[in-house]
């Protein structure tokens, strides 16, 4: 059985340097004290002592609200808002006699605003809490009292427990490795979730347990784990194992954390340690926080605006209230004796006009508090509810291959959507699809690959190059064309086209050896295991990365397939030139030397059949070439040249090079090196470096790799439109840095024409320094450089101000940590803002949320954060709009995101398409989908805030007040007290009411149709079914019992609609009302339009109509010359 | 992630036809097939509404349309203020303030008003008045006599609410006076009927008109709204206890009426939005003569004299805009006028700085003053 032989490999003999036992630290001296206290005996959870210790349970919540608490506390939550609290006031005092209308009329929209957002709330967390029933009833195989392996659910799990995890399951809890499938206890270990790494993370069992390798051997097994107490460093662990009486050391080696996911392993046993909350995952984990967009909390402010006018106004009614109500009663005579001021209640009583003007204070609060706009609350929940369902079903942003249409989580940031300035993105999995594809090599100076690359499709198309559409599809797709050749299925991993080499024909290559040196390289030089499907006999493999994977599939698909590994061998069917024919070739493998960030090479040395020694070995091109030989260097030149090329292409490159060893050779080097490896001293890493470093020299260069990196689909064209749009792009990632420049060159943040500043700590002088000690003066020295180059950066952008150079800034985590220190936190901003891009790598979890709040914090701007793992979670819950991908696996970033989207390039929909849609929500839309896409300059109006900024607040709340004194004035005084028809009836208060309430319902809709650009039947139905709406309500109502309707008692039928006088009021003032904003409109669009009506204008003058096909003659030349014009700009502007 | 199986492949090979085959199904298929395949997928269903590609007509505010929207609200406004103005012109008015001349004492001082109050409040006073008034134009029938009050606040709240709309319509709501305090009900807890402040005060001069001898009668049916009549007031219920004790308000009902019936009740209580009022009083079916004489003989009994108040009787024809008031025509004409040369304005603006609106020159997005 294929397992069985893979198990058998001691994959710790061929690493040569992760599998580095952990010696006792300093730190081990300290468990037992205090913050390492934490004793867990394994294997006995009802052990006496281990349930006094009370660990918790390893149940998981993270719902807001429970059952008891969800009333009071949503409640408190509700009443936070400045106007609920206002409406709970009003809606009290609205059942004394001070009312001057019902209670319910002011109760009834408080209880339905309060109700829905409080229905949101629930029906939010109880999706939490779905998820949390779902992770706490997951199952895994626990060893019971009747020493078996029993299913049992996640959440029963306790402190101590022996549990089995099999392949490609989360761990429950976080576990000790005690062993794995393989002999030697390693397992792999994918930590995306925490982390965002694809790359796998070796995990090593101590040499005493790793022997524990069936269900039987744990009868008698008993150890007691001393460790430290809860905390969340993901990446340290400090404790001890006492088994079979002796003390063992645990490093974070030996850990294996909740949210990860064993890879590649068939089993593992662990013993748990840390359960539920505190879990390393889970300690990291913040609250949600409850978001509130800018615009809501501008509205606050509104509110304390329109608050303190209503406060003025009622002081000033209530104060000549007094002064009136005092003279009622003038030297014991009645003034207005109709009111009988002498018997009256306290709310009217002349003898006490303090106290009665008090209270008209309190009455005018309720009775001009339509100021303060409960139904606006209202409308504007409706209105999100509806652009959630606008978002959630738009079918652009709908991702066939997975299903996933695009959700908008939480309705409370919609509008902000509209008004993002800058974009904090994650790289795998947003930007990349996280698969490697292997599409170029360049062997012997001959680039071969014809494939293009995403990114040299979108340069190309910028370009304005016609573009072949073949290699559009997913590769794999290609396949299934053609099937009936066979052998050229296409593979995952693998999108290269050439048939120069390809099915065998590199035989007739000019440097055919040199390619055969090539592949096989590739074949051997990796850490891949095989998986030989025993049925179809075809071959999958398991590597530690996506890399990896490509190169060995590349091998394979070219004709060294890569077959079988033992301890000590690697096997390839191999296609044999000289013969025809496929042979089996075997190569024994005598050490590896593997990859490593430092030493950005890998090794192997093998002996092949004809007993050659050979070291084969590929590594980034800045420390291979410098070890070629003299006489390796033939094709130096081309291969460079290529390698850039590749580079700027968006590809990943690696030199594949080898040289050829004799036994003497090999045998003084094997010595040295295994001396360095046994040497117990502190510097045994780097004499294994040394060492290594010493064979790795006099290379032959064979060629070099490209490997893409895949970005998903769009990603390039969608960066652009949003840059036009103008929102700046950070890529905040945890790759490594040459990685992260790769991915800025491929999705165009960064262009040839750019100038790099980059900002590192990663230089010799700086290693030097560290390998002294003294942690002080090596932060203090650290900072010092990263200050420096920070002022560096800045000079050189003051230099080139007004040159049209734009710049690209780079910074690594370790430097980024030190530039989000206070005192340089200013000078980094003010350099990463003048970036026209930036890219952080090799970023922590929590690096990339304290950056997203440093920009947030620093530009004051709406910051939106993406990302797909839960290595983003804080950045997206740090952000003012967090949005997850949602992808195939992983729903942590989905599930704390505010919106999830598929893929990355449905972002520019959202942000340009609904967010400004979202933002212009009065009008529900101006211009259609497609404008707002060919011309995301429009997205600017949002960003700056253009339709709420102060200013235009201000303004409108200026038009209403001349509005109002327009319809005040104008009707009073047209009917001042004269008879309004023919018949001689005057004018009473309640045909004056309806009088006015009419020209106030007319104004208010006809506003609303002036500064509408986009009208649907919707838009129609809405405003002209008010205004129709008011007159069939006053029929209706006008038409029911005196008793309820009292006032408005058949007002309009048989009072004002006879009346000539009534509709001429309406007219007159209606017209009068509209042209203080008219006039402005049509200066403003004279003299300094704005960016959504010049567009609307360029649509209504027929260059841009809907359907292209609709177009007339003469539109088209029009059109014609607009684009010229739009393109001559264009090319001006680059 | 890593593992690349080759039957994986071709699973997701195969998938990938069956669902082309489905596709084309569909196609074939029409309707029914899509909807049982959307059911499974999570595809948003299509309609137009969701996807927001409603039809729309997308107004735009070009100068051509606002100067003609402009020239066009002018064409019409000015007329309409031409018309109305004449129609108010048309109106013939008179208006006689009688409260101080039909008072004993005139004088502004302490005690000249309280003679005055003691005078109007005493009911043994004779408080008969005799007014000479001349018609200044030939007045058509029907000439409509009103009362005008001044600084008369019908709309304060305590008085606006003293009423009972139930009480008014039914017997046998006769109780329902809690919303009338003060005036509920008498000492002994009768109800008033109708009770509340408003009708307690109801207004209570007498006008007699006539021309040298011969009397002109004043027709006071119809005077109150029909719906009044018909619904709001019963024709069952009538006046109990009303004004039988101190204070005595205003005026008193017949009580062998009906309330639908007791009209210049029905006036009052509709009450006024505004401190200066008119109020129908009755009207003269008969014309009147320019420059002729006429007589009016008023019983001042309302008391308006402890507030600072005017007492006006206005006789008054109608057109069809109703009384005379300018301010409406007037106020057409300015509209009107501003529009027209609003209009005449932009369309100088647009010949000086003339500017086409759709220029893409504006369009560039890193020339900030196109935003700003």
């Amino acid at each position: 059985m294929a397992d069985r032989s893979k198990s058998k490999i001691r994959f710790s003999r061929l690493y040569s340097f992760s599998c580095l036992r952990s010696p006792f630290r300093d730190k081990h001296s300290q468990i037992g004290q205090k913050g390492f206290s934490r004793v867990v005996y394994c294997n006995e959870p009802d052990n006496p002592d281990q349930l006094q210790l009370m660990y918790r349970s390893n149940y998981v919540s993270t719902t807001k609200y429970n059952a008891f608490n969800f009333i009071p506390k949503s409640l408190f939550e509700q009443f936070r808002r400045v106007a609920n609290l206002y409406f709970l006031v009003v809606a009290c005092v609205s059942f004394s006699p001070l009312a001057p209308y019902t209670a319910t009329s002011i109760l009834f929209p408080l209880i339905v605003v309060i109700g829905a957002t409080m229905a949101k709330e629930a029906v939010e967390d109880w999706r939490r809490r779905k998820q949390d029933i779902e992770a706490n009833n997951r199952k895994v195989e626990v060893y019971e009292r009747n020493h078996n392996f029993q299913e049992t659910r996640w959440k029963k799990l306790r402190v101590g427990d022996l549990v089995k995890v099999y392949k490609n399951e989360y761990f429950p809890a976080d576990l000790l490795l005690l062993s794995s499938s393989y002999e030697d206890g390693i397992c792999y270990v994918e930590t995306m979730n925490l982390d965002g790494e694809t790359n796998l993370k070796l995990k090593h069992a101590l040499d005493v347990t790793a022997s524990l390798h069936d269900d039987n051997s744990f009868q008698q097994f008993k150890a007691v784990i001393k460790c430290e107490d809860p905390n969340e460093d993901l990446y340290t662990f400090v404790g001890t194992l006492l088994y079979d009486g002796q003390q063992h050391p645990l490093s974070v080696q030996q850990m294996l954390l909740r949210d990860s996911k064993l890879r590649n392993t068939d089993y593992i046993y662990g013993v748990v340690v840390f359960t539920g909350h505190d879990t390393k995952v889970m300690q990291n984990a913040t609250d949600p926080p409850s978001k509130r967009s800018k615009i809501e909390k501008k509205m606050d402010k509104i509110i304390y605006i329109l608050f303190s006018t209503l406060i003025l106004i009622s002081f000033i009614g209530s104060f000549f209230f007094g002064i009136q109500t005092k003279n009622d009663i003038v030297g014991g005579k009645l003034k207005r004796w109709y009111l009988q001021p002498d018997k009256t209640t306290v709310f009217y009583d002349p003898k006490r006009a303090v106290l009665a003007a008090f209270f008209h204070f309190l009455t005018g609060l309720m009775l001009y508090g339509s100021l303060i706009p409960i139904s606006l609350y209202v409308s504007i929940e409706v209105v999100k509810v509806l652009q959630c369902i606008f978002i959630n079903q738009d079918q652009d942003m709908y991702y066939e291959d997975t299903d996933k249409p695009a959700r908008a989580r939480t309705s409370n940031l919609n509008e902000e959507l509209g008004q993002v300035d800058t974009i904090l993105s994650d790289k795998t999995g947003t930007l990349t699809c996280n698969s490697m594809e292997f599409v170029k090599c360049t062997i012997a100076g001959i680039a071969y690959g014809r494939g293009m690359t995403e990114v040299e499709r979108a340069l190309a198309k910028r370009k304005g190059k016609a573009v072949p559409d073949s290699g559009n599809i997913s590769s794999y797709v290609q396949g299934s064309s053609n099937g009936h050749t066979g052998s050229r299925k296409s593979v995952r991993g693998f999108n290269f086209k050439d048939e120069r080499i390809m099915n065998g024909h590199w035989v007739d290559e000019p440097h055919a050896d040199v390619i055969q040196k090539f592949f096989r390289v590739l074949a051997l030089c990796h850490t891949a295991i095989p998986d030989v499907n025993q049925e179809s006999g075809e071959i999958s493999y398991e590597a530690e990365s996506p890399d990896e994977a490509a190169f060995v599939i590349a091998a394979r698909e070219l004709g060294f397939e890569f077959f079988e590994r033992t301890q000590t061998s690697i096997s390839l069917h191999e296609f044999d030139h000289q013969s025809g024919r496929k042979i089996d070739r075997s190569y024994k493998l005598l050490h590896i030397l593997e990859f490593s960030s430092a030493r950005k090479r890998m090794s192997v040395i093998v002996k092949n059949v004809e007993n050659q020694l050979l070291l084969l070995c590929k590594g980034a091109d800045s420390v291979m070439f410098e070890r070629l030989s003299r006489n390796g260097q033939d094709f130096e030149a081309t291969t460079r040249d290529h390698i850039k090329e590749y580079a700027e292409a968006g590809l990943r490159t690696l030199v594949i090079a080898y040289r050829e060893l004799n036994e003497e050779e090999i045998r003084l080097w094997e010595e040295e090196f295994l001396k360095a490896q046994t040497s117990l001293n502190v510097d045994r890493d780097a004499m294994v470096d040394a060492a290594a470093d010493k064979i790795e020299r006099n290379l032959i260069l064979l060629g070099a790799t490209a490997v893409e990196d895949k970005l998903q689909k769009g990603v390039p064209e969608c960066i652009d439109k949003l840059a036009e749009a103008g929102i700046k792009m950070w890529v905040i990632t945890g790759d490594k840095m040459e990685t992260a420049i790769n991915i800025g060159y491929a999705c165009s943040l960064l262009r040839d024409d750019m100038k790099q500043i980059v900002v590192t700590l990663d230089s010799p002088e700086i290693n030097e320094l560290e390998k002294q000690g003294d942690k002080e003066a090596i932060a203090k020295a650290l900072s010092v450089s990263i200050s420096k180059q920070i002022s560096e950066g800045n000079s050189q952008l003051r230099l080139s101000k007004g040159s049209s150079i734009s710049f690209g800034l780079i910074i690594d985590g370790k430097s980024l940590s030190f530039a989000l220190n206070k005192n340089l936190e200013d000078s980094f901003l003010d350099l990463a803002i003048n970036c026209s891009s930036v890219i952080c790598c090799r970023s922590t979890p929590k690096q990339k949320a304290l950056v997203t709040r440093l920009v947030k914090k620093g530009i004051g701007k709406t910051t939106l954060a993406i990302g797909d793992g839960a290595n983003d979670v804080g950045m997206l819950q740090e952000a003012d709009i967090g949005v997850g991908i949602s992808g195939v696996e992983g729903m942590q970033a989905v599930m704390s995101s505010d919106f999830s989207i598929a893929q990355f390039r449905f972002l520019e929909r959202l942000l340009l398409v609904h967010g400004h849609w979202c933002y212009r929500r009065i009008s529900m839309m101006d211009v259609s989908a497609r404008l707002c896409l060919k011309y995301p300059v429009l997205y600017k109006e949002g960003v700056q805030n253009v339709f709420f900024s102060w200013p235009r607040i201000l303004g409108w709340m200026f038009n209403g007040v001349i509005s109002s004194m327009i319809i005040f004035f104008f009707t009073t005084n047209a009917v001042a007290n004269q008879a309004f028809r023919r018949d001689g009836h005057v004018v009473d208060y309640e045909v004056l009411g309806v009088m006015m309430y009419t020209c106030v319902v007319w104004t208010v809709n006809c506003q609303m149709a002036i500064s509408i650009n986009y009208f649907t039947w919707i838009q129609h139905f809405f405003i002209w079914g008010s205004i129709a709406f008011w007159y069939a309500f006053l029929v209706m109502y006008g038409a029911v019992s005196p008793i309820i309707s009292t006032t408005a008692y058949q007002v309009l039928v048989e009072a004002c609609a006879p009346s000539p006088f009534y509709w001429l009021v309406t007219l007159l003032v209606v017209m009068s009302s509209l042209l203080p904003y008219l006039s402005y409109r049509t200066l403003q669009i004279q003299f300094q339009p704005m960016i959504h009506d010049i567009i609307q204008r360029l649509r209504s003058e027929g260059s841009e109509t809907e359907i292209p096909g609709e177009l007339s003659l003469g539109s088209k030349d029009k059109l014609a010359l607009v684009e010229d014009k739009l393109r001559d700009r264009e090319s001006l502007l680059q | 992630m890593v593992t690349i199986r080759a039957d994986e492949i071709s699973n997701i090979i195969r998938e990938r036809i069956e669902q082309y085959n489905r596709e084309v199904k569909i196609v074939n298929t029409g309707d029914e097939a899509s909807q049982t395949i959307s059911k499974k997928s999570k595809k948003p269903q299509y309609s137009r509404f969701t996807q927001q590609e409603l039809p729309a007509c997308k107004p735009i505010l070009t100068p051509g349309l606002v100067i003609t929207t402009l020239i066009s609200i002018g064409i019409i406004f000015v007329p309409i203020g031409l018309g109305s103005l004449s129609a108010s012109e048309h109106v013939v008015e008179i208006v006689d303030r009688y409260d101080d001349a039909c008072i004993p004492s005139n004088g502004d001082d302490e005690a000249a008003k309280r003679e005055r109050l003691s005078f109007i409040q005493n009911a043994k006073t004779n408080k008969t008045c005799i007014r000479n008034l001349v018609v200044p134009k030939k007045m058509k029938h029907p000439i409509h006599v009103y009362y005008q009050l001044d600084n008369f606040y019908q709309n304060h709240r305590r008085y606006v609410k003293s009423r009972s709309d139930r009480q008014y319509r039914s017997p046998g709501s006769e109780g329902d006076t809690k919303t009338c305090a003060p005036e509920s009900e008498v000492d002994d807890h009768r109800p008033i009927v109708p009770c509340g402040l408003i009708a307690w005060s109801l207004f209570n001069d007498t006008y007699g008109i006539s021309t040298k001898d011969n009397p002109i009668p004043i027709n006071k049916k119809d005077i109150a709204w029909q719906s009044d009549k018909n619904s709001k007031f019963g024709s069952n219920v009538y006046p109990k206890n009303f004004q039988k004790q101190d204070p005595v308000g205003g005026g008193k009902l017949n009580e062998s009426l009906p309330l639908s019936e007791q009209e210049d009740l029905l006036v009052w209580m509709r009450t006024a939005a505004l401190p200066n009022f008119r109020k129908l009083y009755g009207r003269i079916e008969t014309d009147l003569e320019a420059d002729e004489k006429i007589t009016v003989v008023i019983q001042n009994n309302y008391n308006t004299y402890s507030f600072d108040s005017k007492k006006q009787l206005v006789l008054s024809t109608t057109t069809w805009i109703g009384g005379k008031n300018d301010f409406l025509g007037k106020a057409y004409i300015s509209v009107g006028g501003t529009c027209l040369f609003l209009a005449i304005a932009f369309i100088l603006t647009y010949v000086i700085k003339p500017r086409p609106l759709g220029d893409p020159a504006y369009l560039s997005w890193n020339l900030n003053s196109a935003t700003r």
